[in-house]
């Protein structure tokens, strides 16, 4: 395997024992990228010399024989939506090509701080609103498992750009899904945490009470070692939770001897495809031959999940994108007779269809004689879609399900459709309006293309999914997989 | 179909300007995703309490003293324009 196939905790083993330096690293991950990216086109913009100069610094401690954290001097790639101080955060909205952020997210001073390498900003679905990444306002992101296959999104730059090996681990950002979705299309590890987990400060905001930041990885390992540096409370967030949390390492330990397990009966209904259903059968099995004790159970408003999801977030985000006014920063028309005119054509010259259309939606529910029937019925339902896991979490340590209803679709196939192209969302969704830990995981392959199995935990059980998912890692080989980074690219 | 009259109050609303075309499409998309959301309407919700918020916080306070905050400069340095320390805007009246 290449060097920066490899993971973080292989790579941080190699620089500790002196075997490999993390200018090396940093110049494999480089050398990588110049080779794939014409084909994947998983960044918007790479910061090559300020990566070499870190990645240095990294080896300077070394030599000194200082100790270094486990992410020092390991690749990480940023979705566009995180602040970044000096560095271009667009959202791939035309709305914001130009805005410099004059502070980082806090995320992003986390990573720092552990001498993590920034390789630079991935691409997404505009302002996080999507399930493909096809609605950047710049470029469309390419599947390594198959080119002509989208990596799934919001999140498909990190999730493609780890797949492909142009980043070591990422971060992405999940409201509905869209960590977990495109880390089961492009194979690897995505987890959402618990709401409250991550700090959002400089995260830009899409619907702040499902929105959270969360890693992209190769293996639960290296997921548990990123979600170590980025959480914690942090004042500049107040819905960030001032508890103590775990060392999440302690949480890789291989045993889910007597774990209960529950299957939720309708996340295995109609619209998932047979041939996913057969490979999340084989990964209960696996779990099952581990000692875990899995049964079916019920999670009855799923149904109304995808309903409550499609008012809220829009109507939460038509609020938060109320902010692109072409007053303070990025995109402003030319002429423009008085402000209102001003503010009107910046928005819809700047936002593309699918995010004018969300903000139709959402400030359609919030208006005036339509607010009770739409967004506090959602509100409503939401309650009872949590009552619904509370429920389950009563008997079972976790849950698992399919991460979605289907591998990688092509290009172009939904993004006419927004209906169908909500539908692929329709098992991670449910996880945001309840505020509860999810991950996915390689669970094996469908003609090729990776197939995600999903892990859902009662809030703050971080620790649960990550031994679980561990567990099943190590029986399994999926996730030593990697992609060939062939198909034909349209 | 969502009426014209409709779209054009949102839109309004929105701060969007849009298209003949654009009025049209999202007039029947909207009226399509409003329709599929028509089931939550199926479940009784009389008693229910909203979630607005997943977590039990409430009333988040910190103590009220003087910090750092971001200088004029780096404030304004993303304005389409500016003057002096303003943003500078189009005529509002």
């Amino acid at each position: 395997m290449e060097i920066c196939e490899l993971t973080a905790h292989k790579l941080h083993n190699l620089l500790t024992s002196k075997e490999i330096r993390a200018e090396e690293v940093c110049l494999a991950v480089f050398k990588r990228i110049n080779q794939v990216e014409d084909k994947v086109k998983a960044y918007l913009s790479l910061v090559r010399e300020e990566a070499l100069e870190k990645a240095r610094a990294v080896d300077r401690k070394i030599d000194r024989g200082e100790a270094i954290s486990p992410l020092a001097g390991i690749p990480v790639a940023l979705k566009d939506n995180l602040c970044t101080k000096g560095l271009k955060t667009t959202c791939a909205s035309k709305i914001l090509y130009n805005f410099v952020p004059p502070y980082n997210a806090t995320v992003v001073d986390k990573l720092r701080q552990e001498d993590a390498v920034i390789t630079g900003k991935t691409n997404m679905d505009e302002f996080a609103m999507g399930s493909s990444t096809e609605n950047s306002a710049f470029q469309k992101t390419c599947n390594p498992w198959s080119l002509d296959c989208v990596p799934g999104g919001s999140s498909g730059g990190s999730a493609a750009a780890v797949a492909a090996g142009e980043a070591i681990c990422a971060l992405g950002s999940d409201t509905g899904g869209s960590i977990r979705q495109p880390a089961a299309f492009c194979g690897v590890v995505g987890m959402k945490p618990t709401y409250g987990t991550v700090s959002r400060y400089g995260l830009v905001a899409f619907a702040s009470s499902l929105d959270q930041i969360g890693p992209f990885a190769r293996d639960v390992t290296d997921c548990a070692l990123m979600l170590n540096a980025i959480s914690g409370h942090d004042s500049m967030d107040s819905t960030s939770v001032p508890t103590e949390l775990p060392d999440y390492r302690n949480a890789l330990v291989e045993d889910i001897d007597g774990f209960r397990i529950g299957v939720p009966a309708e996340y295995f209904a109609a619209g998932l495809d047979d041939r996913v259903r057969r490979v999340i059968e084989e990964a209960i099995t696996v779990l099952e031959q581990r000692g875990a004790r899995v049964e079916e159970t019920t999670l009855p408003h799923t149904e109304y999940a995808l309903s409550t999801y499609y008012i809220i977030a829009p109507a939460e985000a038509s609020s938060n994108l109320a902010r692109y006014d072409g007053v303070r920063y990025g995109y402003r028309v030319e002429e423009a007779e008085d402000v209102v005119d001003m503010f009107s054509r910046t928005r819809s010259r700047g936002f593309g269809a699918e995010v004018k259309r969300r903000v139709m939606l959402g400030t359609y529910a919030l208006s005036a004689g339509y607010y009770d029937a739409y967004y506090l019925k959602a509100l409503k339902v939401r309650t009872l879609i949590r009552r619904d896991f509370e429920r389950a979490f009563e008997k079972f340590d976790f849950l698992i399900s399919p991460t979605t209803p289907s591998t990688a679709f092509r290009f172009g196939e939904k993004v006419d459709d927004p209906l169908t192209m909500y539908l692929s969302d329709v098992f991670t969704l449910a996880v945001n309006l309840a505020g509860l830990p999810g991950v996915s995981i390689p669970a094996g392959f469908v003609d090729g293309m990776p197939v995600g199995l999903q892990l859902i935990g009662k809030p703050f059980s971080e620790s649960t999914l990550l031994r679980a998912a561990y567990t099943f890692e190590q029986s399994t080989a999926h996730h030593l997989k990697r992609p060939p980074l062939t198909g034909e690219v349209k | 179909m969502l009426s014209r009259e409709v779209v054009d109050h949102v839109a309004l609303l929105a701060r969007l300007e849009l298209s003949e075309e654009e009025k049209e499409r999202y007039a029947s998309q909207l009226a399509d995703i409003l329709e599929y959301a028509e089931r939550l309407q199926e479940l009784d919700t009389e008693d229910v309490i909203p979630t607005a918020h997943v977590l039990p916080l409430q009333n988040v306070f910190r103590h009220d003293t003087v910090g750092q905050h971001l200088p004029s400069e780096e404030t304004l340095a993303n304005a389409p324009d500016r003057e002096d320390n303003c943003f500078k805007v189009p005529r509002i009246i």
